[in-house]
C-alpha cells in the first residue's frame, strides 16, 4: 500500500478516539512546550542581559583593584581595595602604552546621602566625569549640561543627577541651579538625565555624578580609585588593549608575576560569556526534564497504540485478509503512532510559543522593558523531530504485535 | 489441472495439554468456475478447512495446492497477495470498517494490489452496481441494514476480480428475504462472471443454489455429490 493512504487509514484511526488520543498526546505536548517555552524566554532572558551588560559597548574595559573575585563574598576585596591611583590614570594616558586607549575615567565609589529641603535620598554618588559617563552609558542631560575636564580640574562643586535621584528630591520643581547637600558639603544640581534604567551594573537613575577629584577630596578623603573605565578606538582590538593595559598597570606597580596582580581587567564580552554559560547550564536542566517528560509521554503512546492494536484485532484479520501483508500493517500503526506523537508536538510547539508570547507580553510591559521575543525556530524544528521520533521508536512494539497477528485469530475475535 | 487440489488434509489445534483434531485428512478437487457448498453440521470442521482454503490459516499435515503450487511453497507475502488477488471473502459478521463510506470499504483491496490509483474508484463503483448497491456509494458503513451490508462486502470480494469467492455462513446474519439476495448475486457471480465459489452453511436450503455439495462430518468428508434440484433466483424471479 502506498504511504499516502497508509498515513489515511491511520488519521481514520486516530479520529474514532480523539479525546483518548489528546489525552495520550499530553505528555509529548508537556515535554515540547516546555522546551519551546525554555528555549524562547531564556533567547529573551539572553537578549535582555547581554544588552544591559553591553550597554557599555565592546569598546568599554573596566580595571578594577583587588584580585578577581571568584564569588560573591570576594566583592568586598574591590570596593576596600586600593592599589589604582592617579599615576596609573597618568601611565594608562601614554599614548605608548596602551595605543588603543581613546579616553579612561577614573571613578570613585562614595557612600553617602543627599538632601534638599528636608526630603534625603541614598543615591549611587559616583566621582568621575559626567561627559564621559554619558557618551558611555548613552545617557545625555535632557535639562541643563553634563560637567567636565574644567569642573574636574577645578575641584568643582557640581552634580548631575539620575530621574530617580530628581523625582524624590525635587518631585515636579525643577531640580537644575538648586543647590543641595551631598553628605553635607552644599552642591548645585547642573544636570539631570533622563529615565534610563540599568546599564551594566548601574543603575543610572539613582545614580548622582560629581568630578571625581570633589569626591576624592572633600566626600571621600582617599587618593585611590574604585575602578578606571576605558574606552579604545576600536572594539576589534579588545584582546590587544587588555594585554596593553596588564602590562602597563604591572610595570606601574612593579609585578613581575601576574599571580601577584592587585588588580584586574574586565571586558563586555567577558560578562556576556558568563550570562551565557549561566543560561547555558539552565537550559541542560530544564532539557534533561524535558527529556523525561518525552520519555514518560512516548511509554503512554505506546501504552495506548497496544490497547489500540487490541481493540482492533478484527480490523488487522480483516485486512490481511483483504490482501494486506504484514509490512503493510506495522507501518500503519507506526504511521498512526508517528502522528499521534508528532501532533502532540506540534501542539506543544503552539502552546509553548503562545505562552512564551504572553510572558513576553506581560514582562515587556510591566517590568523590563528590554525584554524580547524570540520565536526559537531551531527548537521548533528540533521539537518536531524529537517527538516524531518518540513516536517511532515508541511504536514499533506495538506495530510489530499487530503485524504478528494470525488473519484468522484475528477475524474470529469478537 | 484443479484449481484447488486437497489431499489428506489434516488440522489439529492446541489449546494447553488438549488437541482438537478439527480436519482429520480430507481429500477433494475443486475446478475452476464450479459452485461448491461446504455443509455440515457445526463443529464438522467446515470453517476450518474454508480458513485454510482462503490461505488464512496454515494446515497441520497432508497438502494443498493452489493452482498448482503447494500452500507450504507460497512465502508470507505471496500469501498476502494471492488473497489480495485471487481470493475474495464474505463473512458471516460482514467485517466492514464501520466508519468509512460504502464506496472507500470496497476500496480496501485496490489499496493493497498494484491496481493504478486511477482505476480504483471505477472498479469500486462497478463492484458496487454488480451488487446494486450504485445508489449508496457514500454511506457510512454502520448506517446500512444487514443486507446491504452483505452486499457491500461481495462488492469489495469481487472488486479485485479473484478467481475465487469463500464465502462463510454469509446468509446466516439476514433475514430470509436479503438472504436471498446474497444467494442470487453469488450464483450470477458465479454463472455469468464465471468465478469459482466456494460457500460455507449449514442450511441445506441455502446449500442447494451450489452445483455441487461437501458434507463434512466429525472432520471428515462424509459425503461428495451434484446438487440435482438447484434454487436459482434470476431478475427477482424465484426459478425451482
Amino acid at each position: 500500500m502506498k504511504i499516502k493512504h497508509t498515513i489515511r487509514s491511520a488519521t481514520g484511526g486516530l479520529k474514532v478516539h480523539k479525546s483518548r488520543s489528546a489525552l495520550t498526546v499530553l505528555g509529548i505536548l508537556i515535554g515540547i512546550a516546555a522546551i519551546i517555552m525554555m528555549v524562547s524566554l531564556g533567547g529573551g532572558a539572553e537578549g535582555l542581559i547581554v544588552g544591559e551588560l553591553g550597554g557599555l559597548g565592546a569598546e568599554t574595559i573596566v580595571v578594577r583593584p583587588g584580585q578577581e573575585p571568584t564569588g560573591p563574598a570576594d566583592f568586598s576585596n574591590t570596593l576596600f581595595a586600593d592599589s589604582i591611583k592617579e599615576r596609573d590614570v597618568e601611565a594608562l594616558k601614554q599614548k605608548g602604552n596602551v595605543p588603543d586607549l581613546l579616553d579612561i575615567m577614573p571613578a570613585v565609589i562614595v557612600a553617602g546621602s543627599m538632601s534638599y529641603e528636608g526630603e534625603t535620598f541614598q543615591p549611587t554618588i559616583m566621582g568621575g566625569d559626567a561627559e564621559f559617563i554619558a557618551a558611555a552609558f548613552d545617557v545625555y542631560p535632557v535639562e541643563g549640561y553634563a560637567f567636565g575636564e574644567d569642573e574636574i580640574q577645578q575641584n568643582a562643586d557640581v552634580v548631575v543627577i539620575g530621574d530617580r535621584v530628581r523625582e524624590e528630591l525635587f518631585a515636579d520643581s525643577s531640580a537644575v541651579g538648586e543647590f543641595v547637600k551631598v553628605n553635607q558639603r552644599k552642591m548645585r544640581v547642573i544636570g539631570v538625565l533622563p529615565p534610563k534604567g540599568q546599564v551594566a551594573v548601574l543603575n543610572v537613575d539613582s545614580l548622582a555624578i560629581v568630578p571625581h577629584t570633589t569626591a576624592q577630596t572633600y566626600l571621600s578623603g582617599r587618593d585611590y580609585y574604585n575602578q578606571l573605565i576605558i574606552k579604545i578606538s576600536d572594539p576589534k582590538h579588545v584582546d590587544r588593549a587588555v594585554v596593553d593595559i596588564e602590562r602597563t598597570m604591572r610595570i606601574s606597580h612593579g609585578i613581575t608575576d601576574p599571580d601577584d596582580d592587585d588588580f584586574y581587567v574586565e571586558t563586555q564580552q567577558g560578562i556576556v560569556e558568563q550570562v551565557s554559560t549561566i543560561l547555558g547550564a539552565l537550559t541542560v536542566l530544564v532539557s534533561s526534564i524535558a527529556a523525561i517528560a518525552l520519555v514518560v509521554g512516548g511509554v503512554g503512546v505506546m501504552n495506548i497504540m497496544l490497547v489500540s492494536v487490541a481493540e482492533r484485532t478484527k480490523e488487522i484479520g480483516l485486512r490481511k485478509s483483504l490482501g494486506a501483508t504484514n509490512k503493510d500493517i506495522s507501518r500503519q500503526f507506526l504511521i498512526e503512532s508517528i502522528l499521534l506523537a508528532a501532533s502532540g508536538g506540534l501542539i506543544g510547539i503552539i502552546l509553548g510559543s503562545t505562552f512564551s508570547f504572553l510572558v513576553f507580553l506581560i514582562v515587556s510591559n510591566y517590568f523590563l522593558p528590554g525584554w524580547t521575543y524570540v520565536f526559537p525556530v531551531g527548537a521548533a524544528v528540533l521539537g518536531f523531530t524529537v517527538s516524531s521520533i518518540v513516536g517511532l521508536i515508541f511504536g514499533i512494539y506495538p506495530a510489530k504485535q499487530a503485524a504478528k497477528k494470525s488473519p484468522i485469530e484475528a477475524l474470529r475475535y469478537e | 489441472m484443479a484449481l484447488i487440489e486437497v489431499r489428506d488434509l489434516e488440522k489439529i489445534y492446541k489449546t494447553g495439554e488438549v488437541e482438537t483434531r478439527a480436519l482429520r485428512g480430507v481429500s477433494f478437487d475443486i475446478e475452476k468456475g464450479e459452485f461448491v457448498a461446504v455443509m455440515g453440521p457445526s463443529g464438522s470442521g467446515k470453517s476450518t478447512l474454508l480458513h485454510m482454503l482462503g490461505f488464512l490459516d496454515t494446515h497441520t499435515s497432508g497438502t494443498y495446492k493452489f493452482d498448482g503450487k503447494k500452500f507450504t511453497e507460497y512465502s508470507e507475502d505471496e500469501r498476502a497477495h494471492l488473497r489480495n488477488k485471487k481470493m475474495g471473502f464474505v463473512f458471516q459478521t460482514f467485517n466492514l470498517l464501520p466508519r468509512l463510506s460504502t464506496i472507500e470499504n470496497v476500496k480496501l483491496p485496490l489499496m493493497y494490489s498494484d491496481v493504478p490509483e486511477k482505476e480504483w474508484n471505477e472498479r469500486a463503483k462497478a463492484a458496487l452496481e454488480a451488487v446494486e448497491m450504485g445508489h449508496r456509494l457514500d454511506h457510512l458503513a454502520f448506517k446500512l441494514s444487514g443486507g446491504e451490508k452483505q452486499r457491500v462486502a461481495m462488492a469489495r470480494a469481487l472488486v479485485n476480480e479473484p478467481e475465487v469467492i469463500f464465502a462463510d455462513e454469509p446468509t446466516g446474519n439476514l433475514d430470509s428475504k436479503s438472504g436471498e439476495a446474497v444467494m442470487s448475486v453469488l450464483q450470477s457471480l458465479n454463472e455469468d462472471m464465471g468465478h469459482t465459489v466456494i460457500l460455507i452453511t449449514h442450511e441445506t436450503y441455502t446449500a442447494q443454489y451450489s452445483e455441487r455439495i461437501l458434507e463434512l462430518f466429525d472432520g471428515e468428508l462424509a459425503k461428495d455429490f451434484k446438487v440435482k434440484n438447484r434454487n436459482s433466483i434470476k431478475d427477482g424471479h424465484f426459478k425451482k
